[in-house]
């Protein structure tokens, strides 16, 4: 009976062994364990052996038929191993192959960097003010204290569309707009287009983007103007950016500066790109001038404030080392699509 | 503003400090410098020669061998030039030199001869005749250089002789010896055939052995001119040729020392509230106060020839407003001359020609003092006035330049008793303009109306060194010094003779102007903690006077009028950089983006999510973009702000419409081959206001953004409109219909809708039409949108709440239906919505289908009908009625027939 079982727990091993499929696997689960089963056959011959055996031959008759059940539990997951495995290879792709386009547009390169710029004042407390492109003279020069036949106004060539009517040269004119709207504290900036007769080339185009910026207030003063500009500059340049701020002269603005970075690339050595003096140009500045103030009908006595003024174009040139202005305006996608 | 840094040695003292340095400073405390560079910078190794002795050259017939001295050696150096004479002294580019232009010079051989150098023009050191200008060459026609032109008969006989007759007195004559007599001048000993003859010329190429032309009549050397020659028959007799010096030098001499050339420049950017610091003594001024150095400016003295200049004119100045202060000075015996080396070395380190001295000493002075002068010559005034006033209209005058103006009555002149002499402070008459055979002269020193100047200057087209500075406003103090000045440098150059008293027609006003001196309110506006004295010391430097509280300022400062002017004096010599940085505290602000402008961030963003790139094209536009999109000739939307002064046609009027400058964007991307491009632009349109059919230029347009969509190459009509419902859906805006439009001319009058939002028509979509595409150069489908910002954003729904998700089964419906091939699909959409009742969730259209099995001029219409309860399982009888409406109001509606 022993030797039986062997026998059969042996063929059992061998034909479970050479199971290579499912198929196989149950043809030799129903060989061995089924209702006509070898096995099951042992069990109905149990009639035949000694009663006081039975016990010992039935035990000896599980053993083995949990033996055959446990290897068929692992050899089925060793097929079903199998097949997953071919299954993953037929799947297999060239994953270098490339992905399919997905087509997301994206924002104008001058967008990119003002939205930048936008982020970083709201951040500090500003508001973002519009206002008219096609402006009355009074509010871009007369009130900025620029009157008629000033020679400040040989500076900024002017589109103009009647005697008192031009397309505005500079964004300053938001100064007077929103103080005119709006009394003290005031913190705005005033991006926007504005316009200067200057002939297309790489360099020069007859309409670019300002953004003005202005803080009225009690008690602002001129560190206060540094102070801004200098977190704003880091934050636009990065924390080791350097800056200097160099006396110069606007009409609206009393005392004025320019504000300079040292020279991202040559760091104050000179190079190309500073054209040799180790220090970019930024951006315009200034304590309002108190006449502009009282023009707008605010007492120069009790406020004071500063304004600024940043040329977008420029800035975004040297951001992303365009060297065509032109390139803005012409909408080529394999440009916009760049950046 | 040239400055070259020399001239400031007369008034201060800057030694020590490097050009660098002197730029960096200078930048930081006001005065911007662009610039310093040195004048010699591309010469390099050039020398003072003297010639001991000339050779012709064995194997050239035009060229000399030169013996010639340079200091240290005497060396052996190769010429062609032919006005050149022993004993002369000439810029020498020795061997390893360099000249202007990237020229290099090295020793080598010229046909065989050792050459260890060049001599050189004015032209190879970048000068010219008004650097040097007695160095006009002359030359004489050399008979033995003569070339018959081609096809011409000779001139002359191939062997020449002496005494052979040329034409009537001038005779061919050997040149036996020349002898240099004095600078350009020469002692000839000729051969006519018939014994020597002597003949003095200033032609300097002419030299022993050669044949020249002499007229014996005269007893004068020809040139080719004289003998009615083209230059092309004497190719080596021209009026160039070497640098023949006449200056105060020596072999081995530094050519940059000699010409001035040794000198760092600073080239200042000025800004227009500085008018003094147009000017060297301003300039001199600012550096005195930047390094904290003395400063002073001597008085000119004048010595004079006695006389009173009343009694030989007179200034009447009738228009007082216009020019505040006329000095005047007369000089007699005048001697026009060049002027000296030192002065024209000046002149042409800050960019200005030297002419004669006269001229030049009006220029030197508005270089100097910042104050334009202006010479007249008296005898030209009639009756010797001078009438300052406005021209009358109808007046006319030809300036310097020869160009004629007709005056007017906003323009301010000098005249004299009868007609205008000058333009005032812009430029002087031809009529009494300095000539070399002026025997005495005006010198005018006035201050005139900033404003008038410019004006005038602008309508007369001409913008003068003088006009720049008059405009700018002058400080009526500066004409006094200005004319003492200019008289002595008369004296001081021997120009003339100055006759004494000065005549001065002021009606300004000089007392000094003050402020009051208050340094805590300076301190607050800077953000400094300064005591008062450090203030009164930094505004000292700059010449302001601080006393009894208050600060006088200096008559030249007319930047000067209120604290804040007074605080950046301050902050400049104290330095910008040493300001400390502060943030304001102050009330806090909450610093936010309006809801339009997050509506706009929005668009943006679903547009870019959508495949669309963002363009930004140039608002102003060409008139005739309104004819490439198809608008009539009377279409009201033309009228546009049109700019009186534009860049050109392309470029005149303020855009309408967006859609011309999407289409050339799309256009732009299609002519370089990209095979699809999807841009939106958020644009501003300018929409004037009209009056009579016209444009009214006086008020200002009404400005709005306009969202425009444009593509080609990538989506269908339904793809694009798809995108366009997202925008608004994005946005929260309903109500959004779009109804057929077979009008609009810039679209496809069968694919083209306008969009309707809460019934009112705001913008619109479509297929760009083909003909306007065409007119772009743009084939196959072209998409394009016009929404305006205004009108989406006021239809926001900012309102959105929470809808809870269903908790019972949706069922789910189809049917088709067959309608005629007009009927739109938006309608039936509507009747089916209107017909199944509450319990209809959502109509979807799923399918429509015209060609075979479905009748001409019919089409298939599927829907598909969700139908839901939010407290119920639907029955099938509850669906079923629904289903029923909806069918039978599309057969009322639209005859619809339902399909098996």
């Amino acid at each position: 009976m022993k030797e039986k079982l062997q026998g059969i727990l042996q063929a059992a091993k061998d034909q479970l062994a050479a199971a290579a499929d499912a198929r196989a696997l149950d043809e030799a689960r129903v060989k061995f364990l089924g209702k006509k089963g070898e096995l099951t056959a042992l069990l109905k011959g149990m009639k035949d052996v000694a009663a006081e055996e039975r016990p010992a031959v039935g035990q000896l008759i599980n053993d083995v038929r949990a033996e055959i059940e446990t290897i068929i539990d692992k050899q089925k997951e060793v097929i079903e191993q199998a097949a997953l495995a071919h299954k993953l290879k037929s799947e297999t792709l060239d994953v270098t192959l490339p992905g399919e386009e997905l087509v997301v547009g994206k924002k104008h390169p001058l967008n990119i960097v003002l939205d930048e710029l936008k982020e970083i004042f709201i951040g500090l407390g500003f508001s973002i003010a519009e206002g008219p492109e096609v402006e009355l003279d009074h509010y871009n020069f007369e009130a900025l204290n620029i009157p008629k036949d000033h020679p400040a106004r040989d500076t900024q060539d002017t589109f103009y569309i009647s005697d008192n009517v031009v397309l505005r040269t500079q964004t300053s004119g938001m100064q007077v707009r929103v103080m005119e709207q709006k009394k003290p504290p005031i913190r705005i900036i005033a991006p926007g287009r504005v316009y200067r007769s200057d002939a297309v080339d790489a360099t020069h185009s007859p309409l670019f983007h300002q953004i003005e910026g202005l803080v009225v207030d009690k008690g602002i003063r001129m560190s206060d103007l540094k102070g801004i500009l200098e977190l704003f500059a880091k934050k636009l340049y990065g924390e080791d950016t350097v800056v200097r701020f160099r006396p110069h002269h606007f009409p609206f603005t009393e005392p004025s500066a320019e504000m300079d970075i040292q020279c991202y690339r040559c760091h104050g050595a000179g190079c190309p790109l500073c054209k040799g003096e180790g220090w970019i140009e930024i951006l315009g500045c200034g304590m309002v001038h108190p006449k502009v103030l009282e023009t707008s009908g605010i007492d120069p006595e009790e406020y004071s404030g500063y304004a600024f003024g940043i040329g977008l174009e420029r800035t975004v040139m040297g951001r992303f080392k365009i060297d065509d202005i032109r390139l803005f305006y012409e909408n080529d996608v394999r440009f916009l699509e760049q950046f | 503003m040239k400055l070259p840094l020399s001239w400031l040695s007369d008034y201060t003292d800057i030694s020590g400090v490097t050009p660098k340095e002197y730029d960096a400073k200078l930048t930081m405390s006001g005065s911007k410098v662009e610039e310093v560079y040195y004048l010699g910078e591309e010469i390099e190794n050039v020398v003072v020669g003297r010639i001991n002795e000339m050779t012709r050259h064995p194997n050239s017939d035009h060229m000399w061998i030169c013996q010639i001295d340079v200091g240290d050696e005497v060396t052996q150096i190769c010429t062609g030039a032919w006005n050149v004479h022993v004993g002369d002294l000439i810029p020498v580019a020795k061997h390893k030199s360099a000249l202007p232009g990237g020229v290099k010079i090295t020793k080598g051989k010229l046909r065989g001869e050792v050459s260890n150098g060049m001599l050189c023009s004015l032209k190879e050191l970048q000068l010219d005749e008004h650097n040097a200008p007695y160095a006009v060459i002359k030359p004489a026609a050399i008979l033995n250089d003569y070339v018959c032109l081609k096809d011409q008969k000779p001139s002359l006989p191939d062997e020449l002789t002496a005494g052979y007759k040329i034409y009537g007195k001038v005779l061919c004559a050997k040149v036996l010896s020349v002898k240099t007599v004095g600078y350009s001048q020469y002692d000839l000993t000729v051969d006519f055939g018939a014994g020597e003859t002597a003949v003095s010329t200033d032609c300097s190429n002419i030299h022993e052995g050669d044949f020249i032309a002499v007229d014996t009549a005269k007893l004068t050397v020809c040139t080719p001119d004289d003998l009615h020659a083209q230059q092309a028959e004497f190719p080596h007799c021209i009026t160039d040729g070497i640098y023949i010096l006449n200056e105060d030098c020596k072999p081995g001499d530094d050519i940059c020392k000699v010409m001035g050339l040794d000198e760092y420049v600073a080239d200042f950017e000025i800004t227009s509230n500085r008018a003094d610091c147009f000017s060297v003594i301003g300039l001199a001024r600012e550096t005195a106060a930047t390094f904290d150095r003395p400063f002073a400016v001597k008085e000119p003295v004048v010595k004079g020839i006695g006389g009173d200049i009343n009694e030989h004119m007179s200034v009447e100045v009738i228009d007082t407003d216009l020019c505040p202060r006329y000095t005047a000075r007369l000089v007699k015996n005048i001697k026009i001359e060049p002027s000296p080396a030192w002065l024209r070395a000046r002149l042409h380190a800050c960019g200005v020609r030297p002419i004669n001295n006269i001229v030049d000493i009006t220029n030197y002075v508005m270089l100097e003092y910042g104050q334009p002068m202006h010479a007249f010559d008296y005898s030209c005034l009639s009756d010797g006035k001078i009438v300052v006033r406005r021209a009358r209209n109808g007046e006319s005058i030809q300036t310097l330049d020869g160009v004629d103006h007709d005056l007017t009555d906003k323009m301010l002149a000098i005249c004299d008793n009868d007609k205008p002499v000058a333009v005032a402070g812009v430029m002087g008459g031809a009529n009494s303009e300095i000539v070399d055979s002026t025997k005495t002269v005006v010198f005018e020193s006035a201050c005139f109306h900033g404003a008038t100047v410019r004006v005038t200057a602008k309508a007369l087209g001409m913008r003068t060194e003088a006009s720049g500075r008059f405009e700018k406003g002058l400080d009526p103090s500066l004409t006094m010094p200005a004319v003492q000045r200019a008289c002595e440098l008369v004296e001081l150059l021997g120009a003339g003779e100055v006759v004494d008293g000065v005549i001065d027609a002021c009606a300004a006003d000089l007392t000094p102007k003050t402020l009051p001196f208050e340094p805590d309110k300076m301190n607050d506006l800077l953000g400094l903690d300064l005591s008062a004295d450090e203030q009164k010391a930094y505004l000292e430097r700059l010449a302001f006077r601080v006393e009894d509280g208050k600060v006088v300022i200096p008559s030249f400062r007319v930047d000067i009028a209120r604290m804040c002017d007074l605080a950046e004096e301050v902050a400049r010599m104290y330095g910008y950089d040493k300001i400390p940085t502060t943030l304001y505290a102050g009330e806090m602000v909450q610093g936010e983006y309006t809801p339009k402008q997050m509506a706009e961030q929005a668009v943006s963003a679903t547009c870019r999510s959508a495949g669309f790139d963002e363009a930004m094209s140039h608002s102003f536009i060409s008139p005739k973009f309104y004819d490439m999109i198809g608008w009539a000739e009377d279409d009201p939307r033309r009228i546009s702000t049109t700019i009186l002064n534009p860049l050109g046609e392309d470029f005149s009027i303020m855009r309408t419409t967006v859609l011309p400058s999407m289409l050339q964007s799309l256009a732009h991307n299609h002519a370089h081959r990209n095979p699809t491009a999807s841009l939106f632009e958020l644009g501003m349109i300018y929409t004037p206001v009209v009056r009579d059919g016209k444009t009214d230029a006086s008020v200002l347009p009404h400005e709005q953004k306009v969202l425009t969509l444009g593509t080609y190459g990538r989506l269908s009509f339904f793809q694009f409109k798809g995108v366009i419902e997202a925008i608004c859906r994005e946005l929260n805006v309903k109500d959004v219909q779009f109804v057929a439009d077979q009008n609009n001319p810039s679209y496809h009058p069968g694919r083209c809708a306008n969009i309707l939002i809460g019934g009112e028509q705001v913008g619109v979509f479509g297929t760009v039409h083909p003909t306007v595409a065409a007119r772009y150069g743009l084939s196959g489908e072209v998409l394009a949108a016009e929404l305006p910002m205004d009108a989406l954003f006021d239809a926001i729904d900012p309102v959105k709440l929470y809808h809870a998700l269903p908790k019972f089964p949706a069922s789910t419906r189809d049917i088709a239906v067959l309608v005629d091939d007009a009927v739109p699909a938006a309608s039936m959409q509507v009747a089916i919505e209107q017909a199944a009742g509450s319990i209809l969730e959502s109509v979807k259209l799923f399918d429509v289908y015209k060609g075979k099995g479905i009748p001409e001029g019919k089409k298939s219409v599927a829907y598909s009908l969700s139908m839901r309860a939010a407290d119920r399982t639907l029955t099938d009888d509850e669906c079923d009625k629904a289903m029923k409406n909806a069918l039978v109001a599309l057969e009322k509606d639209f005859d619809a027939v339902l399909r098996g």
